[in-house]
C-alpha cells in the first residue's frame, strides 16, 4: 500500500508548556538580519579588489552582481504579485 | 550502422537498464521481507555491470533486416547512466518502508526504461524505452488514488505517449530518407529532425509544452515524485545533448525556460509544485548549454544534470517527508516544523543551498560551467537572463521552500521526524551534494569532454556570493516591509488551462455543433432513404419497367447482337 498521510486531527500539536527556541526571540531574528546587511555591505566594499575577466563591460561596473541580484529579485516578486491578479483562481477552480 | 564488437561486461552485453526491468518483473512474487533488500540490490548490480563495460556498441539484436543496438557506452551515456543508477538506489532507500509491490515494480521498470533509453544506440530501441518510461511512471501518479491524481495521471500519460508517437513518426521519416536508424545528431531543419526535436522538447518541458510537469508531479505519491523528478526530463536532456547539441534555437528556448517558471514559483502555494517550477527552470540552464554546443557548454549541461538530479531529489524527499508527516505541503498551512523535524530541515537546507549554487555546494561547480560558456561565446542577453534566473532560483527554491515549511509563522504542528529510511536517503543525497561541491574533480573527470575548469577562483566565488547574498537581502527587505506576497490557497492558471478549461469549452462547442449537424444529417439521411425506396419501388414494383415480362426471342436477339460486337472487336 502507498503511504497514508495523516488527517489534521492526528498530527501532534504544540504543548502548552513548550519552551521558546532561540529563533523565537524577535531580537535574534533582528540580529540575523543585521548580520546579513553587514555581509552585503562587505561584499560591495571588496568588489573593486576583485579582478574580473569577463568580456562584457557591464560586469566591470562597481557592485554589478549585487545590485543586479537585488533589483532582479525585487522585480521578480513585484511582477509575480501582478501576475497573481491575472492568473490566480480559487483552489477548487478545476473541480467546479 | 556497423556495430563494432568489443569485449563485453560481467553480464555480457546486457544493458544495465534491462537488468532493472527484468529484475522488476520478479518483485510481485517476492515475500514482503525479501522485497526491500532485493530492490536495493538491483541498481547495485546494474551499476557493477556498467562499470565492467568497455566503451563501444554492444547488445546488437537483429529484427528482420534491422540492426538494433541496445547498448552504446560512451562518455555521454556513461555519465547519465551513472547518475540514473545512483538516483534509482536513493529512491529505493527512500521508499523502503512502502508496503506492497505495485509502486516498487512500476518505479523499477520506470528507472530501467530511463537507463535503457540512455544506452540505446538506435531510434527504435530509444522509442521502446521512451514509451516504457511514460507507461511505467504514470502508476506512480495513479498510486495516490485520489480523483485529482487519476485525472492528472491521464493527462500526463496522453502527453508522454504523444511525445513517443512524435518520436516514432520522426524515426520512420528519418529511416525513409536516410536508411539509417542510428541515434546520432539530427538536423532540426529536416522534417524528421523537427519531429524528433518536438518529441524531445515535450519531455524536456519546453515553454508551452511544459505544464504536464507542474500538473502531474505534485499529484504523485510521497515517494513517486522523487523518482519522477529524476528521470523523465533528464532523459530528454540527454537525448537533446545527443541529437541536437549546437542547435542555435535551443539557446533562446532554454533562456525562456530559466526565467518564466520562477514567476509562478513565487506565487505558488503547493511547495512540491514550487519545486516542479524550479525543476523547469533548472532544465533551462541545461538546454542553454546544449544549444551553445561547445565542449565546455555540453559538459556543463551534463554536469548540471548530474548535480541537479541529486539536489532536486533531495528537495522532493524533504517535502515528501513533510507531506507524509503533516498531510500537506501547502505553504499557507505549514511553518515552524524545524522544532520536531530538525534533520529533514537540515537536509532541505543543503538541497536548497545546492540548487542555489552556493560555493561549496554541488550546483555551484556545474552551473558555472554553463554560465562561463555563455560568456565565452558572447551571449550577452542570455547571460543576463541566466544571472537573473540564478538569483531568482535562490529566492524561490533556496529561501522560500525551507522558510515556509520549517520556519515562517508557527503552524502549531509538531509532527514526528521522518522515518529512518527516508533520513538515510536524504543524508546520502546531502553528502553527495556537499561532496561534489567541495571536490568537483571526480565529476569533472567523467564529463563528455575533457574540460579544464576551475570553479573556485576568487572572481567566481565573490561574484556568485554577491548575487546570492543580495537576493537574500531582497527577500529580507520585502518580508520586513510586508511587500512579499503571502502564501494563499489558490490555483494559478498556466498553459494547462488550454486543455483543462479551454479544451472543455471547445469540446462543448464542437458537441453542440455536432448535435445540430447530426440532427440535420439524420433528417437528410431519412429523406434520402425514403427517396431511394420510392425509386426502387418505381423500378422494381409490380407496375415498373423491370417487372414487365418480355418474350425470350428478345433475349436471343440481344445475345446475337452482343456476340457480333465481340467478334468484330476480336478481329480488329
Amino acid at each position: 500500500m502507498t503511504d497514508r498521510t495523516p488527517e489534521p486531527a492526528e498530527i501532534p500539536r504544540k504543548a502548552p508548556d513548550e519552551r521558546p527556541t532561540w529563533i523565537d526571540d524577535r531580537k535574534n531574528v533582528d540580529r540575523i538580519c543585521y548580520a546579513l546587511y553587514a555581509v552585503s555591505a562587505a561584499l560591495l566594499l571588496v568588489d573593486p579588489l576583485i579582478h574580473k575577466h569577463g568580456p562584457f563591460a557591464i560586469e566591470h561596473w562597481w557592485g554589478f552582481y549585487g545590485i543586479y541580484g537585488f533589483v532582479g529579485c525585487v522585480f521578480l516578486v513585484l511582477a509575480a504579485k501582478e501576475l497573481r491578479k491575472l492568473v490566480m483562481r480559487s483552489e477548487d477552480y478545476y473541480d467546479r | 550502422m556497423t556495430a563494432e564488437m568489443v569485449p563485453t561486461g560481467a553480464l555480457g552485453g546486457l544493458s544495465p537498464g534491462l537488468i532493472l526491468i527484468i529484475g522488476a518483473l520478479a518483485v510481485p512474487f517476492l515475500k514482503e521481507q525479501a522485497r526491500g533488500p532485493y530492490l536495493l540490490l538491483l541498481p547495485v548490480l546494474a551499476f557493477f555491470q556498467l562499470m565492467s563495460l568497455d566503451h563501444g556498441l554492444m547488445g546488437v539484436v537483429s529484427v528482420f533486416d534491422i540492426e538494433l543496438v541496445t547498448l552504446r557506452v560512451d562518455r555521454l551515456s556513461f555519465i547519465f547512466g551513472t547518475i540514473f543508477l545512483i538516483a534509482t538506489l536513493l529512491s529505493m532507500i527512500y521508499q523502503y518502508h512502502v508496503k506492497g509491490w505495485m509502486e516498487h515494480t512500476a518505479g523499477m521498470i520506470y528507472a530501467g526504461s530511463a537507463v535503457g533509453a540512455v544506452f540505446s544506440g538506435d531510434l527504435v530501441s530509444l522509442f521502446l524505452f521512451w514509451e516504457g518510461t511514460a507507461i511505467a511512471s504514470v502508476f506512480l501518479i495513479w498510486a495516490t488514488r485520489t480523483p485529482e491524481a487519476m485525472a492528472a495521471g491521464q493527462r500526463y500519460l496522453i502527453v508522454q505517449v504523444g511525445s513517443g508517437v512524435l518520436l516514432l513518426a520522426g524515426t520512420m521519416v528519418h529511416y525513409g530518407q536516410t536508411g539509417s536508424l542510428a541515434f546520432d545528431s539530427f538536423d532540426v531543419e529536416t522534417t524528421a529532425g523537427l519531429l524528433i526535436f518536438l518529441s524531445f522538447g515535450i519531455k524536456c518541458a519546453f515553454p508551452l509544452m511544459h505544464n504536464w510537469l507542474q500538473d502531474a508531479y505534485p499529484q504523485a505519491t510521497v515517494t513517486g515524485t522523487v523518482m519522477l523528478s529524476a528521470f523523465t526530463t533528464k532523459l530528454a536532456v540527454y537525448a537533446l545533448a545527443r541529437g541536437f547539441a549546437g542547435t542555435e534555437i535551443l539557446v533562446p528556448i532554454g533562456a525562456v525556460m530559466t526565467a518564466f517558471p520562477i514567476f509562478y514559483a513565487v506565487i505558488e502555494n503547493d511547495l512540491r509544485r514550487v519545486l516542479a517550477y524550479s525543476l523547469n527552470n533548472q532544465l533551462g540552464f541545461m538546454v542553454v548549454g546544449i544549444g551553445i554546443g561547445t565542449e565546455l557548454a555540453v559538459s556543463g549541461a551534463a554536469a548540471h544534470a548530474f548535480c541537479h538530479i541529486l539536489y532536486k531529489a533531495l528537495l522532493f524527499m524533504s517535502m515528501g517527508a513533510v507531506l507524509l508527516r503533516t498531510g500537506t505541503v501547502k505553504g499557507s498551512e505549514l511553518g515552524g516544523l524545524y522544532r520536531t523535524m530538525p534533520w529533514t530541515a537540515t537536509f532541505c537546507a543543503i538541497g536548497a543551498a545546492s540548487i542555489s549554487a552556493f560555493p561549496l555546494f554541488s550546483g555551484f561547480v556545474s552551473k558555472s560551467l554553463i554560465i562561463s560558456a555563455a560568456m565565452k561565446e558572447g551571449y550577452f542577453v542570455t547571460w543576463l537572463v541566466l544571472l537573473f534566473a540564478s538569483a531568482g532560483v535562490f529566492h524561490h527554491s533556496g529561501i522560500k521552500i525551507p522558510f515556509f515549511a520549517f520556519f515562517a509563522h508557527d503552524s502549531g504542528m509538531r509532527p514526528k521526524e521522518a522515518p529512518t529510511n527516508m533520513l538515510i536517503a536524504m543524508a546520502i543525497a546531502a553528502t553527495l551534494c556537499i561532496g561534489i561541491g567541495v571536490f568537483p574533480g571526480p565529476l569533472y573527470a567523467i564529463l563528455p569532454y575533457d574540460v579544464s575548469y576551475h570553479a573556485y577562483s576568487l572572481e567566481h566565488v565573490i561574484t556568485q556570493l554577491q548575487l546570492l547574498i543580495f537576493s537574500a537581502l531582497a527577500f529580507t527587505v520585502l518580508m520586513r516591509t510586508g511587500l512579499y506576497p503571502p502564501e494563499l490557497r489558490s490555483t494559478n492558471l498556466d498553459s494547462d488551462w488550454i486543455w483543462r478549461k479551454g479544451g472543455g469549452w471547445v469540446l462543448g462547442r464542437l458537441e453542440a455543433a455536432w448535435r445540430g449537424a447530426s440532427a440535420a444529417l439524420q433528417q437528410g439521411a431519412i429523406r434520402g432513404v425514403q427517396r431511394f425506396v420510392a425509386n426502387l419501388y418505381k423500378a422494381h414494383g409490380p407496375e415498373s419497367a423491370l417487372a414487365r415480362t418480355r418474350p425470350s426471342g428478345y433475349m436471343a436477339l440481344w445475345m446475337t447482337l452482343l456476340l457480333g460486337v465481340f467478334m468484330l472487336f476480336a478481329f480488329i
